[in-house]
């Protein structure tokens, strides 16, 4: 097995064992990038050469995670590196701080291989929204890796780099990771402090992980979780440890499986893998009932109304005078706001603001915003209604596996439809995992989702945990067809 | 729902956004498709419930007073476009 296949906790075992070495851990991931980033297009900016002097520098920290390299998705600011959320706005962007997951992750010794692709400003789901250029899914270079964290999934899958961060405001880290067959987990929102996250909408954004194993995604959320003043939505809770929840156990796991997920819009494929799962967690000793969570085309309409008025508010900041990209076309101040802007954002990007302004603006407000926020209130109950009989509820990720790279760039509400299954989690703030569970028959990842109550981010990774352990789709590796 | 050419250009106006006029169909029959998908909101079962504007609770957070070092102007403006004597640099606006 060659080091760049071993997931984190396996490399930390044999750097104990002194079976390996920092410095051949580096040097594994380096040939790999060398290799494979022609093929997969999954870094925006690579920081490979910069790493190996900081592992020098941080060869006497103690942490046991100290040089192990990660990736970053390119909407969390990171000191002296470009962050350019994949937009031409802020293409020579370079933060003047770290976001606050960063001085985790710096803290903890590890190492940034460098900033990955993204749909611009996280708005997307197949990464082909990026001004780039378009990442490819390494079971097939001719599928998209899914979105928003699309380079952050690929990157792992094609063991770039060992595990990556990404952001979920609507499945953009679980979608992703459904796609590419690897772990995505999506924290309660508050667990994981914003700050330094560039915003798209601030209500339902949260910084997650991406991982080969969820064992991995425990440790690296014990990280990166935690309680910061600079984020005033952040939660003031006791630290606890995730890799302790991992017991390998689901006896008397009261498992909810709500009966919408599985309808017409659900890909056949997907549901039989589904169904396996299911029969899997009751031969572990698990309870697992049909549910109703009737809520879930009023949660996507209500998505994209929500997301989209956070995101025309947040994006009102771009305007060519402070930062990001400014137009040479301008005679007075307001071209400069305009030019700007009508030439520093993509396509998808100014479709979303449009529709953010067109709900938020007068004689609309009242027919969608205000309806769509009690719509959220709605979601809402309906979760805690089914959290009180159940401990998870389980659906499919995604309706269906990885698309082709084009097939859906220009229908913009198929493109939506595609996350029903993961925005009313963002919509409820519940922490969310997508597992492995299995490849169709063009041998495309499926993955399945969990889902938690607030803050219960251990039952999720045991649950999912217990399955993996018990099953070995993780043992499944990307082909890189083309 | 229509969406007629003068309100998507007024949106496109609020938003400080340029629309050529290829892209002001386009908008308008996608922000029409996406509109038709978004009215299913008016027929949910709402009557009487509170907006949640936030999951969490919805409170005041308070830090303490303190002096705290703030970020270096020389670095915050090298992002700007224009710069000069410390200062972000725009056009004339006042004659």
């Amino acid at each position: 097995m060659e080091i760049y296949e071993l997931t984190v906790h396996e490399l930390l075992e044999k750097l104990d064992k002194k079976e390996i070495t920092k410095e051949e851990i580096l040097a594994s991931y380096q040939n790999r990038i060398n290799e494979k980033e022609k093929d997969v297009q999954a870094f925006v900016t690579i920081t490979e050469q910069e790493a190996k002097e900081e592992i020098k520098q941080k060869a006497n920290n103690p942490s046991k995670l100290a040089g192990i390299p990660i990736g970053i998705k390119d909407n969390i600011c990171t000191k002296g590196v470009k962050t350019t959320c994949a937009s031409k706005m802020l293409e020579n962007f370079v933060a003047p701080y770290d976001a606050t997951v960063m001085e985790k992750i710096n803290e903890a010794g590890m190492v940034s291989f460098g900033k990955l692709n993204m749909d611009e400003f996280a708005m997307g789901g197949s990464t082909e929204h990026s001004y780039f250029k378009k990442t490819k899914n390494p079971w097939n270079l001719n599928k998209v890796p899914g979105g928003s964290s699309g380079g952050s999934a690929a990157a792992v899958a094609a063991g770039m780099v060992p595990w990556a961060l990404g952001s979920d405001t609507g499945g953009s880290i679980r979608q992703p990771a459904s796609f590419c067959g690897i772990v995505g987990l999506k924290p309660t929102y508050g667990l994981v402090s914003r700050f330094g996250l560039v915003a798209f909408a601030s209500s339902l954004d949260q910084i997650g992980t991406l991982t080969k194993d969820v064992k991995d995604s425990a440790l690296l959320l014990n990280v990166i979780a935690g309680h910061d003043e600079k984020d005033s939505t952040s939660a003031d809770r006791e630290k606890e440890d995730y890799t302790k929840a991992l017991k390998n156990d689901v006896k008397g796991l009261k498992i909810g499986v709500p009966k919408e997920y599985f309808g017409d819009g659900i890909n056949t494929e997907v549901k039989e893998a589904i169904e396996k799962v299911i029969e899997k967690y009751r031969q572990l000793g698990a309870t697992v009932e049909e549910c109703s969570l009737d809520v879930a085309d009023y949660a996507l309409a209500t998505y994209y109304i929500i997301a989209c008025a956070e995101a025309s508010s947040n994006l009102g900041r771009f305007d060519g005078i402070r930062y990001g990209y400014r137009t040479k076309n301008y005679e007075n101040l307001k071209d400069i706001y305009r030019n700007s802007r009508s030439e520093g954002f993509g396509a998808e990007v100014k479709r979303r603001i449009i529709l953010g302004t067109y709900v938020l603006s007068s004689g609309y407000y009242d027919a969608y915003y205000k309806k769509a926020q009690q719509v959220r209130t709605l979601v809402k109950n309906e979760y805690a209604k089914n959290f009180a009989k159940y401990d998870v509820i389980l659906t499919p990720t995604a309706s269906n596996v990885a698309f082709d790279i084009g097939s859906k760039i220009n229908d913009p509400l198929e493109m939506y439809l595609a996350d029903l299954c993961t925005v009313p989690v963002n919509i409820a703030g519940l922490p969310g995992i997508s597992v492995p569970c299995g490849l169709n028959s063009e041998g495309m990842p499926i993955g399945f989702q969990l889902i938690g109550k607030p803050f219960a981010e251990s039952t999720i990774l045991n649950a999912a945990y217990t399955y993996e352990q018990n099953t070995d789709f993780r043992k499944n590796k990307p082909e890189f067809k083309n | 729902m229509q969406v007629s050419k003068e309100e998507i250009l007024h949106i496109a106006k609020l938003a400080n956004l340029n629309l050529k006029e290829e892209e002001v169909d386009t908008y308008m029959g996608h922000l029409e498709e996406i509109l038709n998908f978004a009215n299913i909101v008016n027929k949910a079962p709402i009557d009487g419930l509170e907006e949640t504007i936030g999951v969490n609770e919805a409170y005041n957070v308070f830090r303490k007073d303190e002096i705290i070092e703030s970020l270096n102007r020389d670095e915050l403006l090298q992002n700007a476009p224009e710069a000069q004597e410390g200062m972000f640099k725009i056009p004339k606006v006042i004659n």
